[in-house]
């Protein structure tokens, strides 16, 4: 239920500060989201979306920084 | 970055599941709150990766799950009236009232209908004036913003015929209950990284401080699981208690003011029944006054929300983590996705329906 995923906004249509929505693309389908929560989120910005909602846009320098202590885990722990 | 292989990749997850090993030197137990993290944990097989002195055990997060069976003969009781068309998300269709689900009401003519997003049930609404409209809002944080969205359009759309039947819920005062249940043996937390995306984390300090235990917001991919696992055990070893965030991609320390601020205007904090668990105070959202209008209890006043009666399922125990799914008698016999008892065998993030689909071939102890 509080499933929700990642997508790529690759339109926003309808600005206002209920109505603006947009279309994302998720692995394989687009889908008419509401952008109403992520009054940041751009064209070319990743979204994770719950229940047609847009909750988070997703930060790629942190998704980054996530991913390089995760490669840098942890040399002393495996000797 | 398509921000999802990047957090699956098996060989680094082999070595932080590595540095967990190495990490632990004595028994810990961690509870995921998130049922999608319970989901992600067993069809990865992420805890039979870990040492066997570190048990994972499940949470109480997942929204289909706690949501009271009268809740649903409520639900089942006004769908059941000609004038209504009846709304909710595909997961809670199938779920189990005292009486019936509302899938059985549909098939004996109630009009029920299931929904990706709240707003579909306001466009019913406006495409359909002679129906009264009611959508079963359910979801925890993460979710209620959108319910909270679905009634400012249609307030704004002046929409006379849509209404809210609020049973959402909220993670921290669950979180508390189960820290101050006697027989609890949760030592650490993994937190529910889509909740605290809306929610923030800032209720998490005075809960780490009070019970002195560690809370690691967490992801939802293999990699933000095992990641999670480690800060936390990283943090038990070294007698800490303190918050940490590792979806920093997603989270922010205040959530999302937006989402937040939806959900202040439109609904207040109220004690709420969790299915399975029990009343907890300040554990509910109903709408505030000004929005009575759209409160389907309200608009049904007849309608009554029967307490919860005792049943041979032990979810209660499950959403505990007191029990594991397959520790209960009618798990896979008496109990299937298909005949189920209980929510959690309902829900794909019910931690019963997990193990049935991924660990249902007896092991060898
Ligand atoms: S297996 Fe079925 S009866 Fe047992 S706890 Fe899970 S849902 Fe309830």
């Amino acid at each position: 239920m509080c499933l929700a995923i990642p997508g790529q906004v690759l339109s926003i249509d309808a600005s206002g500060t209920l109505a603006r929505e947009g279309s994302v693309a998720f692995a394989g389908v687009t889908k008419r989201i509401s952008l109403a929560f992520v009054p940041d989120a751009a064209i070319g910005d990743f979204v994770i979306v719950h229940a047609g909602f847009a909750i988070a846009r997703l930060d790629q320098d942190e998704a980054a920084r996530t991913l390089a202590m995760l490669e840098a885990v942890p040399p002393e722990a495996r000797a | 970055m398509r921000y999802v292989d990047e957090f699956r990749d098996p060989d680094a997850a082999r070595r932080v599941a590595d540095a967990i090993a190495a990490t632990v030197t004595r028994a810990w137990t961690i509870m995921e709150i998130c049922g999608g993290q319970t989901h992600a944990i067993v069809r990865y097989g992420i805890d039979r990766m870990l040492p066997g002195m570190l048990s994972l055990v499940h949470g109480p997060g997942c929204p289909v799950c706690v949501t009271p069976p009268g809740i649903i003969d409520a639900a089942c009781a006004i769908a059941s009236r000609p004038e209504v068309t009846l709304c909710t998300f595909g997961d809670m269709l199938r779920v189990p009232g005292h009486e019936q689900s509302l899938l059985a009401a549909r098939t004996g003519g109630a009009d029920v209908r299931m929904v990706y997003s709240p707003l579909d049930a306001v466009e019913l609404a406006r495409e359909n004036p002679e129906r009264e409209v009611v959508f079963l809002a359910i979801g925890f944080e993460t979710t209620a913003p959108t319910s909270a969205m679905a009634v400012l359009q249609a307030e704004r759309k002046g929409l006379a015929n849509f209404s809210l039947l609020s049973s959402h819920v909220l993670v921290p005062p669950a979180m508390r209950q189960l820290l101050g249940d006697p027989t609890n043996r949760v030592q650490g937390f993994l937190a529910a990284g889509h909740v605290c995306a809306v929610a923030g984390y800032r209720d998490y300090h005075a809960i780490a401080r009070q019970f002195r235990i560690p809370i690691v917001v967490t992801g939802f991919e293999p990699l933000d699981i095992l990641q999670g696992i480690l800060l936390c055990v990283r943090q038990l070893e070294e007698n800490r208690a303190d918050v940490e965030n590792q979806y920093r991609r997603a989270v922010r320390h205040d959530g999302n003011r937006t989402a937040r601020a939806a959900v202040g205007q439109v609904f207040e904090v109220q004690g709420q029944a969790w299915r399975g668990m029990g009343r907890i105070e300040d554990s509910g959202l109903a709408l505030r006054s000004r929005f009575a209008r759209f409160d389907a209890f309200k608009r049904f006043p007849e309608v009554r929300v029967p307490t919860e009666r005792q049943t041979p399922c032990i979810s209660g125990e499950v959403l505990r983590g007191v029990r594991k799914p397959d520790e209960c008698p009618m798990f896979g016999k008496l109990c299937t996705p298909e005949h189920p008892l209980g929510a959690t065998m309902v829900s794909s993030e019910g931690a019963c329906a997990a193990y049935y689909r991924y660990r249902r071939a007896p092991e060898a102890a």
